[in-house]
């Protein structure tokens, strides 16, 4: 098995063309870097469930309830005081503090499951040893593969054919 | 979209490729020094940063007898300036997020410094209630903790509200702002010429390396951020249209305060918006990226949000005409006749009167113009908070404590020195981070085919 090839492009058209030609022949594409997203890329690599939307309805709720219980426990059993003959359980103003809380515990829980996901913080990567890497968050669209034989000068060669710059291996 | 030359919809050249983009954004921070307009910008803004932080040491340590409230006038340019610097602040989250799912692609090039916006603009705003408190050491009081007083918050009263509030929407917005700059932190990172700023750019992007599973991930989580900003957004500044609506005042006790202080947020974001827009796209020459379509889109929001506020104004007036009520029948007409009818003209000039001359393309097209309509707007919406203060605190239901409010050196200060605290914010943030999201002009250019050559 020979390292990964990291295929440089200068349009996400080319990319994803000499994707779809390097997989009809067998090979398997790994990744794809690029400056901003491209629909059919994430079509291709994204894992079919994304767990952000879930984890943060779940911490937003959660929280919420918690805050809303911590009201009620505070004002009608630790601490009742009447103020003007009001009900000690104000369910209408209690709903009010447990929304502005419920939504920044899903915002909060939504970026750790991001950065989860996504494997980040992680400041160094064998990618960042391949120069031309640089490129991938600027001008530059980027496909990783794997070539399916021994020898990836085959593979070298359909993706030049299909308009890459520049063919790198990637050492891990 | 009428009158438009330009090749693109929303980017002014005919080719526009990637690189360039991010040699537009990045190169005035990297490459170019502050240059003299910064520089000026700069030492101008600092004696107003000093001046705000000296007037907030002197009313913790002196008292708020250094503000011009009364017994009666027991608010002032404090609670003015909260409102108004938090309406600044919820509409660049609003302006960003409501763009975004509405799918209107020409955010790219406003809504990051629309981010940065609030968070400059809320944080400031976070100061206000806590100089008012009177006791301000005692502000930690306002969180639910374990005690040995075995107390707990007033859940019912609305400074709790306001509390958890503005914490929730400051640490949002810094979360929505940060995730949206992630992927241009990686660029940075990538062109950055000196070994410190590989480094620190390096670590602020936590090692992001625009993978398509990082991107899939990415757009799930901003969608849903910005799904929920929007109804944050709308209940941070609904609840401080209920610190006034919940009171007992007349001309306060009115249900129609929290929507109508949401449309105002707007209104006076999106103006500060367009004249921060103007400023930036003059500093950092983005000509290309902030085009006159963008401005005469969100001239076209601010002609909205004006015949909004107008319908809401009159609304107030006949509903505090048709309640029968005498003590708001009486402040209604305290607008119009009082001591501060003036100051009430001039609000329904700026508001409702000046922003109708953007109905016509040739205003909204105007640069210098739409500046002035865009400060005009923001000096109304303060007045309008200041009197909304004043006018029923002045006139409420005891007649013999009917008293006006005289201004202090104090209260100008707090008025003008913070505005020096935002720029100075700006002014910092501008040579740190791109102030234009690469990412999404340059996704824009791809989907209009500006990073190409011809229009597809």
């Amino acid at each position: 098995m020979s390292a990964p090839l990291l295929a440089e492009f200068d349009n996400p058209e080319a990319l994803v063309r000499a994707m779809r030609l390097a997989a009809a022949d067998g090979h398997r594409a790994l990744d794809a870097f690029t400056p901003f997203p491209v629909p059919d890329l994430t079509d291709a690599f994204a894992p079919p469930r994304n767990r952000v939307r879930p984890a943060m309805a779940l911490a937003g709720f959660g929280a919420a309830a918690a805050m809303y219980a911590l009201q009620w426990y505070a004002s009608v059993i630790d601490y009742p005081l009447n103020t003007g003959g009001r009900p000690l359980h104000s369910w209408l103003v209690f709903l009010l503090v447990p929304f502005e809380f419920g939504v920044l515990i899903a915002a909060i829980t939504g970026l750790v499951v991001l950065f989860w996901t996504c494997g980040l913080p992680r400041l160094h990567h064998p990618l960042f040893a391949i120069p031309q890497f640089e490129r991938a968050s600027q001008d530059r669209f980027m496909l990783l593969i794997a070539s399916k034989d021994a020898d990836a000068t085959a593979l070298r060669e359909s993706l030049e054919r299909a308009g890459a710059l520049l063919v790198a291996e990637m050492h891990p | 979209m009428s009158g438009n030359a330009q090749p693109h919809r929303w980017i002014a050249r005919e080719r526009l490729g990637y690189g360039e983009i991010c040699a537009a954004v990045a190169d005035p921070i990297q490459r170019r020094g502050p240059g003299r307009a910064w520089v000026i910008a700069f030492l101008g803004v600092l004696p107003l940063v000093l001046a705000s932080v000296i007037a907030i040491g002197a009313v913790l340590t002196i008292g708020i007898g250094l503000s011009g409230v009364n017994t009666t006038v027991v608010w002032g340019f404090s609670i003015a300036n909260y409102v108004w610097w938090i309406g600044i602040g919820n509409a660049g989250t609003l302006i960003s997020s409501m763009l975004l799912l509405t799918r209107q692609h020409w955010r790219a090039s406003i809504n990051r410094f629309a981010e940065a916006m609030t968070l400059f603009a809320a944080a400031i705003a976070g100061i206000f209630p806590i100089i008012h408190l009177g006791r301000p050491l005692y502000s930690y009081w306002l969180a639910p903790y374990p005690n040995t007083m075995d107390l707990w918050p007033q859940w019912r009263s609305a400074l709790v509200w306001d509390f958890w509030a503005i914490l929730s929407y400051l640490l949002f917005s810094l979360i929505f702002w940060f995730t949206g700059l992630l992927p241009d932190l990686a660029t940075m990172r990538d062109r950055a010429q000196s070994r410190l700023g590989r480094k620190i750019y390096g670590a602020l992007a936590l090692g992001w390396r625009g993978s398509a599973r990082h991107w899939a991930v990415y757009e799930t989580f901003h969608k849903t951020m910005a799904a929920l900003a929007v109804p944050l957004v709308c209940s941070v500044h609904s609840i401080v249209g209920l610190d006034f609506a919940a009171s007992l005042m007349p001309g306060w006790q009115e249900s129609i305060f929290p929507p109508y202080f949401v449309v105002g947020a707007m209104y006076s974001g999106f103006a500060m918006v367009v004249v921060l827009a103007i400023i930036i796209r003059w500093g950092l020459n983005l000509q290309a990226l902030i085009t006159p379509a963008h401005f005469d889109a969100m001239a076209k929001v601010m002609l909205f949000a004006s015949i909004v506020m107008t319908f809401s104004y009159a609304t107030e007036w006949f509903m505090g005409w048709y309640g029968g009520d005498h003590a708001d029948r009486a402040v209604v007409s305290y607008f119009f006749t009082g001591d501060y009818r003036w100051l009430y003209y001039s609000l329904l000039f700026c508001n409702c009167l000046m922003p109708q001359a953007l109905w016509f393309a040739q205003v909204r097209l105007n640069l210098c113009a739409l500046a002035i309509i865009s400060i005009v707007i923001n000096l109304g919406m303060w007045l309008e908070r200041i009197l909304i203060v004043w006018n029923t605190l002045s006139h409420g239901h005891a007649v013999s404590l009917w008293r006006t409010y005289h201004v202090s050196f104090y209260d100008g200060v707090i008025l003008i020195a913070p505005l020096g605290l935002f720029a100075f914010g700006f002014l910092v943030l501008a040579r740190i981070f791109p102030i234009v999201s690469i990412h999404e002009v340059s996704q824009l250019a791809h989907d209009q085919g500006a990073a190409r050559g011809r229009a597809s």
